[in-house]
């Protein structure tokens, strides 16, 4: 039997449900059911499935029967044991759904299926405002639970990367960045329980800094449509929310991972206490401690990681509004490969050619240098309130502390003095407001931020990114409207007004050769001698618009297409960087001559909703003006050797990719899910192929699950294809060859060639007296492939790491 | 009410308290870790006019490359003993980074390439008793002619390394903190 709520109330009887809670409890009550007999015992089972409208299992959805506690499994099913007879209350709870409460009559086992009905208007999340799941002209991506818990002791990045379309740009195996659309860094913003997170995001090595466990939900947002967010999301946006259950319910987690590469574990916990009016509150933390990975052949000496994180909030449910106070902190050590760190391009060349590291050490927990060690504070106060029936006004304040150090392998007493030391802080304030009156929802908001980044002059290397202040104000506005129950459309404009004011120091010599001298004289403030001190000022009026509409073709198919126009100021490292990468041993110049970047992405999505078989098909097209990338421009000699020079330029580019995304679940016990993803990117300015593109990438999932226990096994193919289209920057240098200096020719663009993986996942629930426990069991890279990515800034130097057993024990309580 | 009295007074707190940055400016950076000279000196034994070899590059990894001097001809047949230094320049006095290298012996060696124009071998040992090339002994070829000299300090290079103690570099790995060329001369 099912149970269901009404879809289809409107908004605004819904937005006074849940203020006034008390109609929205309906009780059910369920006689003596099913297969159960009517026997004497006095504890029984209940089990069956939780879904959303259309049969989409819910994942994790939470569920209370008596003083006993359980979670759904991936495909949406539970049970729960030792429950006992007579009538015993039972909540079901999903966040972005609407709770259940219902009574349940326990004179036997007892099945029940559930369907949930979406949520449409949630007053403590802005984020999830438009949550009318069938109206929204902007599709997300979500993770389910399951994913999220799976990387628990792996990145954000990691997560990602089951999305199709998102691929990911590493360093080595920990640090992990999203790239969607083949874009990535500043041009995919993060937003962390409703703040954008700023974390040095800007470098191609610096992923986000935080902690996936804190994560309530992952979703992904392709292309610039959300504006109120920013208007400068070129490649998408990637939302995380924390925990948030409006039911009185106290309950809490607890995952622990270990892993046979890298020798280690994480062990995450979290407490949640819901509500729907007074207290509520979440807290949570996570330990990570690991050696060094292994590729198939040798180990990554220096490559282990460790991680501190904590996440906490408390939010007090009044009658018409909310307040909260959270804060989080991310704490990473995190260890670079030692065979990545090169002098000179004699050195690089000896890596290319060598093929595998010459640091052979035997495996180690030591993190020595080259190393990062990130801190991220995050404190947040929101304070919402529902002005009337219709309309309701969110005001949040959020401060962030970001103290990135790296290591770099330093002589003498510098060995222990960070090369990098950078702390940025940043102050956001944002507005919002939000009516919704017949089939129409207006959203306005403004947004200010003052951001300060300090480059510390104790490192003794001239910083790589200077001291600056930022200031930010954006407005926007977006108006939807349902014109009937099948064709909705959405159309949005944010103005966005930035000043930056940087302190920076420049060589005259590099000042004289990056031909600023006589263009930029009045930015300079001070002689010292061998160097200019400049005062660089830059102001900016961006216009972001997005227009989408969404229309229902037939019961089984919707169709979105979105149009949106974005605007991307260059960041810091594009406008000053300034010196030696060790990395990847080239100098890479910034120019204070680039422009914004201009971007107009077209796309579509497919919806195909059968009870066995879902799609998501998105199409898009992507033109950029003034893309900024990195371009080889000629080779400078010091007394370290030789060095290739890259500096930053702009082109038009045009990119034109497909996603796709397929469910079919075979039989009830096999499901098959399939990830295609392929962008075509040119240079049109250069008629070449744009630099840095994912690979054409295919995943294939084969998942067989049974009742019994919510056993599932799993088995999971991933190929990607060699990159036949990239830019020739190849270049020749001088290299020492007895003693003579050679031109060497040095192959740096030549992709690696594709690759396959297989991977295994299993898992099962069980009863542990009161708490429901499950064991997860699976195997990376099964068959232990050497490989490199062509996204991974290592790839010169080492493999990528070999097979990797993980076993995981979860308990929900 | 109480409650939201306790909010406010917590966000005004914590406004308070983020609000004060620090606008300090910061000065040049000191670059004391820059090798910006590298010098080899060598003097024939028995006396004699030494000849030294110079690579400054004074802006560091600016645009601008190295200056490189070399004060005039090897003899033929001559031995010399060569003493390497590296100097930051940048510093005020200069600073001797030969020093450290020398304390940090263990994680350093300076390679001799050249182009046939004699024979080299290591004069130091680190304190394992493997070579460290900051004093060498250089025998001049007996046939005159022109060559290249390029002197390579790594950093963490592998001694142990098949070849390394002999000075031969393609082994060693590590990372390059100093490479520079010089066109000598051996009449």
């Amino acid at each position: 039997m099912s149970l269901s709520f009404g879809e289809g109330v409107r908004v605004r009887s819904e937005a006074m449900l849940i203020l006034y809670p008390n109609p929205m409890r309906i009780y059910i009550l369920l006689l003596a059911l099913l297969a159960g007999s009517w026997c004497a015992h006095s504890q029984h089972t209940i089990s069956g499935k939780v879904a959303a409208p259309n049969n989409i299992p819910l994942d994790g959805a939470h569920i209370h029967i008596g003083l006993l506690h359980g979670s759904s499994a991936p495909d949406g099913s539970y049970e729960v044991h030792n429950v006992a007879s007579g009538e015993q209350h039972m909540y079901i709870s999903y966040i972005g759904y609407k709770t259940m409460d219902t009574l349940v009559n326990m004179q036997g086992d007892v099945r029940l299926d559930i369907v949930l009905s979406p949520e449409t208007m949630q007053l403590e999340e802005v984020v999830l405002a438009e949550t009318k799941v069938s109206k929204n002209t902007v599709h997300e991506q979500r993770l389910t639970t399951e994913t999220i818990e799976k990387y628990s002791n792996a990145s954000l990045g990691d997560a990602l990367k089951e999305v199709a379309g998102v691929y990911s740009l590493r360093t080595g195996s920990t640090l992990v960045k999203p790239v969607i659309n083949g874009l990535h860094s500043s041009r995919v913003p993060v937003i962390s329980n409703n703040v954008r997170l700023e974390d040095q995001q800007w470098g191609t090595e610096h992923a986000p800094n935080l902690d996936i466990n804190s994560a309530g939900r992952v979703s992904v947002i392709k292309g610039a449509s959300a504006l109120q967010y920013g208007g400068d999301a070129i490649g998408g946006l990637v939302l995380v929310e924390p925990v948030s259950v409006l039911q009185d319910t106290l309950f809490g987690k607890t995952i622990l991972t270990t892993d046979s590469n890298g020798r280690g574990g994480s062990l995450s916990s979290s407490i949640h206490k819901g509500n729907y009016s007074g207290w509520a509150w979440n807290a949570g933390g996570t330990f990570k401690y690991m050696g060094d990975r292994e590729a198939p052949d040798y180990v990554l000496s220096n490559t282990g990681n460790r991680e501190a994180n904590f996440a906490g909030d408390v939010k007090y449910l009044g009658n018409d509004y909310d307040a909260s106070v959270s804060y989080s902190f991310y704490n990473a050590t995190i260890g670079i490969a030692k065979a990545t760190h090169i002098g000179n391009v004699a050195d690089l060349v000896r890596a290319i050619n060598n093929g595998q590291p010459d640091v052979a050490a035997p495996f180690t927990y030591t993190i020595g240098a080259p190393r990062q060690e990130v801190q991220h504070h995050l404190a947040k106060a929101n304070f919402n309130k529902q002005l009337s029936d219709d309309a309701s006004l969110s005001l949040q304040y959020a401060f962030q502390l970001n103290n990135r150090k790296e290591f770099d392998m330093r002589r003498g007493d510098y060995a222990n003095v960070p090369a990098l030391d950078l702390v940025l802080a940043t102050h956001s304030l944002n507005a919002d407001w939000k009516k919704v009156t017949n089939g129409t929802e207006y959203k306005t908001g403004i947004s200010t931020s003052a951001q300060f980044n300090n480059a510390s002059p104790d490192t003794g290397v001239r910083p790589l990114i200077p001291t600056y202040d930022k200031y930010d104000a954006g407005v926007y506005g977006i108006v939807s409207h349902s014109f009937s129950n099948s064709l909705s459309a959405e159309a949005g404009l944010r103005y966005d007004f930035s000043h930056i004011s940087a302190m920076k120091y420049y060589q005259k010599t590099r000042w004289n050769s990056l031909g600023y001298n006589g263009v930029y004289d009045h930015f300079i403030i001070k002689d010292t001698v061998s160097q200019w001190l400049t005062n660089p000022r830059f102001t900016y009026h961006n216009v972001s618009a997005s227009l989408g509409i969404r229309k229902k073709l037939s019961l089984k198919y919707d169709l979105l297409a979105n149009a949106g126009l974005a605007m991307r100021n260059p960041n810091p490292s594009e406008l000053f960087s300034d010196g030696l990468h060790h990395s990847n041993g080239t100098i890479e110049l910034g120019n204070l001559g680039i422009e914004k970047e201009k971007a107009l992405k077209l796309s579509a999505t497919l919806l195909k909703r059968e009870s066995n078989f879902r799609m998501e098909a998105t199409p898009y097209l992507n033109a950029i003006r003034d893309f900024i990338y990195l371009s080889p421009t000629g080779v400078e000699y010091t007394i370290r050797g030789t060095f290739p020079v890259f500096n930053y330029r702009q082109d038009n580019v045009l990119m034109a990719g497909l996603d796709l995304h397929t469910d079919w679940d075979i039989t009830g016990h096999f499901r098959h899910s399939f990830n295609f993803a392929y962008v075509h990117a040119d240079n049109t300015t250069r008629k070449e192929p744009l630099i840095d593109m994912p690979p054409l990438n295919i995943s294939n999932t084969l998942r067989y699950s049974l009742d019994w226990h919510s056993l599932f096994l799993e088995l999971r193919s991933e190929a990607v294809f060699t990159q036949t289209r990239y830019p020739d920057n190849n270049f020749y240098a001088d290299v020492p060859v007895n003693g003579e200096l050679v031109p060497t020719y040095v192959d740096i663009s030549t992709p690696p060639p594709g690759y396959h993986l297989l991977h295994f996942t299993s898992g099962m629930q069980f009863a542990l007296g009161k708490t429901l426990a499950s064991l997860g069991f699976s195997v990376n890279n099964i068959f232990n492939t050497a490989y490199r990515d062509y996204l991974n800034r290592q790839r010169f130097y080492t493999d990528d790491i070999g097979r990797n057993f993980q076993l995981q024990l979860k308990f929900n309580y | 009410m109480k409650n939201l009295k306790t909010l406010t007074l917590v966000l005004i707190t914590m406004i308070t308290f983020s609000s004060c940055s620090d606008d300090d400016s910061n000065g040049p950076v000191n670059e004391e870790e820059v090798i910006t000279t590298v010098s080899a000196t060598f003097t024939p034994q028995g006396g004699g006019t030494p000849v030294v070899l110079i690579s400054r590059d004074l802006d560091g990894d600016g645009p601008d490359a190295p200056v490189v001097s070399v004060s005039g001809p090897f003899t033929a047949g001559t031995i010399y003993e060569g003493a390497i230094h590296f100097l930051n320049q940048l510093a005020s006095p200069a600073e001797d980074i030969t020093t450290e290298i020398q304390q940090e012996g263990d994680e350093h060696q300076v390679f001799f390439q050249h182009s046939g124009i004699g024979t080299i071998a290591y004069l130091d040992e680190d304190m394992n008793g493997n070579p460290l090339g900051l004093s060498v002994l250089y025998t001049a070829t007996t046939t005159p002619g022109a060559g290249s000299m390029t002197i390579t300090l790594r950093h963490e290079p592998n001694k142990t390394a098949e070849g390394v103690a002999n000075g031969n570099i393609a082994n060693a790995g590590g990372s390059t903190d100093a490479q520079v060329n010089f066109s000598v001369v051996v009449e």
